[in-house]
């Protein structure tokens, strides 16, 4: 391993967000199952048709409406749920390392990644582009 | 077709994709909207919508093992997400103003390309480059490990590799795929690192990418819960299964045949781009 010359921060700071990737991956792929078993156990019989495109409903474009679908435990919110849990983990691997490196005082690296998490923020929020 | 029959053959074509992407290394995600529009029938928005978010699982899942082990260059890969997140960002933009002819059209020339690329490795360079001023200035150069133990490396023409990473992130946010061919050739042939840091820092850069366009297209209602389920189940687990196998299976004949899948279907969707079908 590589990590005698590269210091100790470093090598933390990797193995956490190692694992902050594999856990944010795990929770959102058994959460989608989960739903998603409800949904066919709900639906199944129904016949998709994805050949014309007219939008999902807006319930399930934006977080609010889907936190809201889910509580209703509709099974279609509940999986887009789980879908937004997975967007949300490379967004939190990039929320932790503006600490990571502010820890390590690379003020540098802290702008760097503050402006990659403004760009994810203003992606996820809506703002009409 | 009802939605249980449907389901369970979006999950299979989805299992093999994952599994021929991570055993060839060329990632899953290029043959995922082929496959759903051209296999399938779905509307290519919907097809876009359901990649993004299988390529953020598969990145994802991959590079926490890479992260662990060292390979991947955070500097490096925190410092080019500026340029693919406002790549992404433009990428969403664009597709919501053409044609989905034209979105197909460059789908198929992308293919093409990265079939091309992975028919032609890029040759091992020579490890005696100068620095560049910008690399050395942010930090870039590191170590990576090697069975002698961890090899130092230093990075150059981070400028150039800066725009190439925009072209990357735009691909990706107009086609929803990793774009990883390009960012590979950016750091590998372009900023010079190591072949094992190019692809697992490209690899780490992706999720972010992936989401930075997965925001847009999911308040725009391309994200179809029902259709994308599958898909990222399917995509996950054949890539685990991919990187499980990797010593046992014929990869040399497996990429070949799979590089020419890829080919065959950019020529497919380039056709259906251009007569319009698509």
């Amino acid at each position: 391993m590589a990590q005698t010359e590269r210091g100790w921060t470093d090598y933390r700071v990797e193995q956490i967000v190692g694992n902050l990737l594999r856990g944010g991956v795990i929770l959102a792929a058994v959460w989608v199952l989960a739903s998603g078993i409800l949904y066919t156990s709900r639906h199944g019989g129904a016949h998709p048709d994805y050949r014309v495109f007219r939008g999902e409903p807006t319930d399930l474009r934006h977080v609010s409406g889907i936190v809201r679908d889910s509580l209703r435990g509709r099974a279609r919110g509940l999986i887009q749920f789980g879908l937004l849990l997975l967007i949300a983990t490379p967004v939190a691997r990039v929320a932790f390392s503006v600490f990571g490196f502010a820890e390590e005082h690379d003020w540098v690296y802290v702008a760097i990644t503050l402006i990659v998490l403004v760009l994810l923020i203003y992606s996820l929020s809506g703002v009409s582009l | 077709m009802n939605i249980v029959e449907f389901t369970g053959l979006i999950f299979l074509g989805s299992l093999v994709a994952g599994f021929l992407g991570s055993l060839t290394g060329l990632g899953g995600g290029v043959v995922l909207v082929p496959m759903l529009t051209l296999l399938f029938g779905v509307d290519i928005r919907y097809a876009i919508g359901a990649s993004l978010v299988s390529v953020i699982a598969t990145s994802s899942g991959a590079a926490a093992a890479y992260v662990k082990e060292g390979y991947s260059n955070i500097r490096v890969g925190m410092f080019l997400e500026i340029a693919t997140t406002l790549g992404a960002l433009g990428g969403a933009f664009v597709a919501a103003r053409v044609s989905t002819s034209a979105v197909a059209t460059i789908f198929g020339i992308v293919l093409l390309f990265s079939a091309y690329q992975a028919y032609h490795p890029p040759p091992e360079h020579a490890e005696d480059d100068q620095p560049g001023p910008v690399a050395a200035w942010l930090r870039m150069n590191s170590t990576y490990p090697t069975p002698d133990g961890p090899r130092s490396y230093s990075v150059r023409a981070v400028p150039l590799g800066f725009g190439l990473m925009y072209v990357a992130g735009l691909l990706s946010g107009l086609l929803g795929i990793g774009s990883g061919a390009v960012k590979v050739l950016a750091m590998d042939r372009v900023m010079r690192l190591p072949f094992k840091v190019s692809t697992t820092t490209s690899n780490f850069m992706i999720g972010v990418t992936a989401a930075a366009s997965a925001g847009v297209y999911l308040n725009r209602g391309y994200i179809d819960p029902v259709l994308a389920m599958p898909v990222m189940l399917g995509v996950l687990a054949g890539s685990l299964i991919g990187t499980r196998v990797l010593v046992a299976a014929p990869v040399r004949v497996l990429r070949l045949v799979f590089t020419g899948v890829i080919a065959l279907l950019g020529v497919e969707m380039m056709f259906k781009g251009l007569s319009g079908r698509l």
